[in-house]
């Protein structure tokens, strides 16, 4: 017996109580991997930020590229002391930003690896639905063969790939992503 | 390494089309382009696992906070979250927030003149058992207004964000009541575009799962995208 599909609403402006503290910090202590910063704004078709109303969340792999989930299978390492997932809501300047290990790369089709990125998926008051994207990371070799960055036009692969910004001392790496929601420079969504 | 199989499509009608300006905060927020197109990876059948250690306690009891009972109409909210192929989805992190009984909510960004209960924080973490059955006991929400047009307002309703076993199938919605005079006004109950698949929005009342003077139930199903079962179906 087929059922309907349950219909996506809008995550609305209130959803404050989602935000457990810590979770938009996904290393602890004995986390392997490269400590890293990645943050960026919101912004709509005007620029403007989404100030508070916007939500963001992560999934990704460990430092060594496999996912804390029973259906990843791929014979690589598990992190007990990460889970690979943190949910962030924007602040009045639209900004989000989470603490976590740069990941390795995942088994993709055809036996190739993807290039290592980090899932995005996008909440806000007036998206009705919730939004999927990819940020990649600059000058990895894998993003030339990378199915999903493939899969987009040239010109806006742009959008997909975080910028590196200057290291502080000991300072984790910071990179920089914004989400842009509509216009000229939208970023690339994808229909998962 | 095979590829693992992925999840259906959501069925045609049941989402919500991202530009709609009776809603107004659409209109600069919805993506104009078309999404891209991709194959189904390992990083979208898998998902977060629905730990407190990520997400916090589990409660599913929203009437008590802070020590004292929270004001309103107590009702039970409860049902299963079902694949599209009416399977049970075990171990599901079901999440609910709401308004109180004044249509206001717990939140410092909210500004309506409506009073606040400190009894009631309006957040509820739970997660589904054997069967897919998921049960909240809290209080019945008041409408609210905002700032969508002159003098509209919000009917009655329980926001819900659901987490299956992969990301594909993540879902954030909204469950409404039945009867409610405001949902034909509603702008964001009316973007999806079948009116089937809005009605299942709308929970029904179930007299047997009432707990006898004490509290009203509704019940509310909820159905994830399913996954693939062969290669063949994909
Ligand atoms: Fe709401």
């Amino acid at each position: 017996m087929a059922l309907r599909t349950t219909a996506s609403q809008t995550v609305g402006p209130f959803f404050h109580g989602l935000l457990s503290p810590g979770l938009n910090n996904l290393v602890g202590p004995a986390t392997r991997g490269e400590r890293i910063t990645i943050g960026g704004r919101l912004l709509d078709g005007d620029g403007a930020a989404l100030a508070n109303d916007g939500m963001v969340e992560i999934w990704q792999a460990n430092a060594e590229g496999r996912y804390d989930h029973p259906d990843d299978v791929q014979e690589l390492p598990r992190d007990p002391h990460f889970r690979g997932f943190g949910r962030c809501g924007t602040d009045a300047y639209g900004v989000f930003e989470f603490q976590t290990i740069k990941p390795g790369p995942v088994a993709g089709p055809e036996g190739k690896l993807q290039a290592p990125h980090i899932n995005v998926v996008v909440f806000a008051r007036g998206l009705l639905r919730h939004l999927y994207t990819r940020l990649y990371f600059p000058g990895e070799p894998l993003n030339e063969s990378d199915p999903w960055l493939s899969a987009v036009e040239p010109a806006r692969r742009p959008t997909l790939i975080a910028a590196a910004e200057p290291g502080g001392g000991q300072r984790p790496r910071r990179y920089r992503f914004d989400i842009v929601l509509q216009g000229e420079n939208e970023t690339v969504f994808f229909d998962v | 390494m095979n590829q693992p199989l992925g999840y259906r499509k959501p069925t045609p009608g049941t989402v919500p089309v991202l530009l709609f300006p009776a809603y107004k905060s659409t209109v600069k927020r919805a993506p104009q382009k078309e999404p891209a197109t991709v194959e189904a990876t390992l990083c979208e059948v898998t998902g977060p696992q629905p730990t407190a250690e990520l997400f916090g306690s589990a409660s599913g009891d929203l009437t008590h906070f802070d020590g004292g009972e929270a004001l309103g109409e107590r009702i039970i909210v409860f049902g299963r979250v079902l694949d599209d192929q009416a399977r049970p989805v075990r171990g599901a992190l079901v999440e609910a927030w709401q308004a109180n009984a004044a249509g206001r909510y717990a939140n410092p960004g909210d500004r309506h003149e409506a009073p606040l209960d400190p009894h009631f924080q309006g957040v509820g973490r739970v997660v589904t058992g054997p069967e897919g059955e998921y049960r909240f006991l809290t209080i019945r929400p008041g409408a609210y207004p905002w700032g969508n047009s002159y003098n509209s307002w919000r009917p009655a309703h329980i926001h819900f964000s659901l987490f299956g076993a992969g990301l594909a199938n993540r879902l954030v919605t909204q469950m409404y009541f039945p009867g409610d005079p405001l949902l034909p006004l509603d702008p964001i109950f009316n973007s999806v575009p079948d009116p089937e698949a809005r009605q299942l929005l709308v929970c029904s009342l179930d007299l047997a799962s009432t707990r006898p003077a004490y509290a009203l139930a509704y019940r509310f199903d909820i159905v994830l995208r399913g996954r693939y079962a062969t290669p063949m179906d994909e």
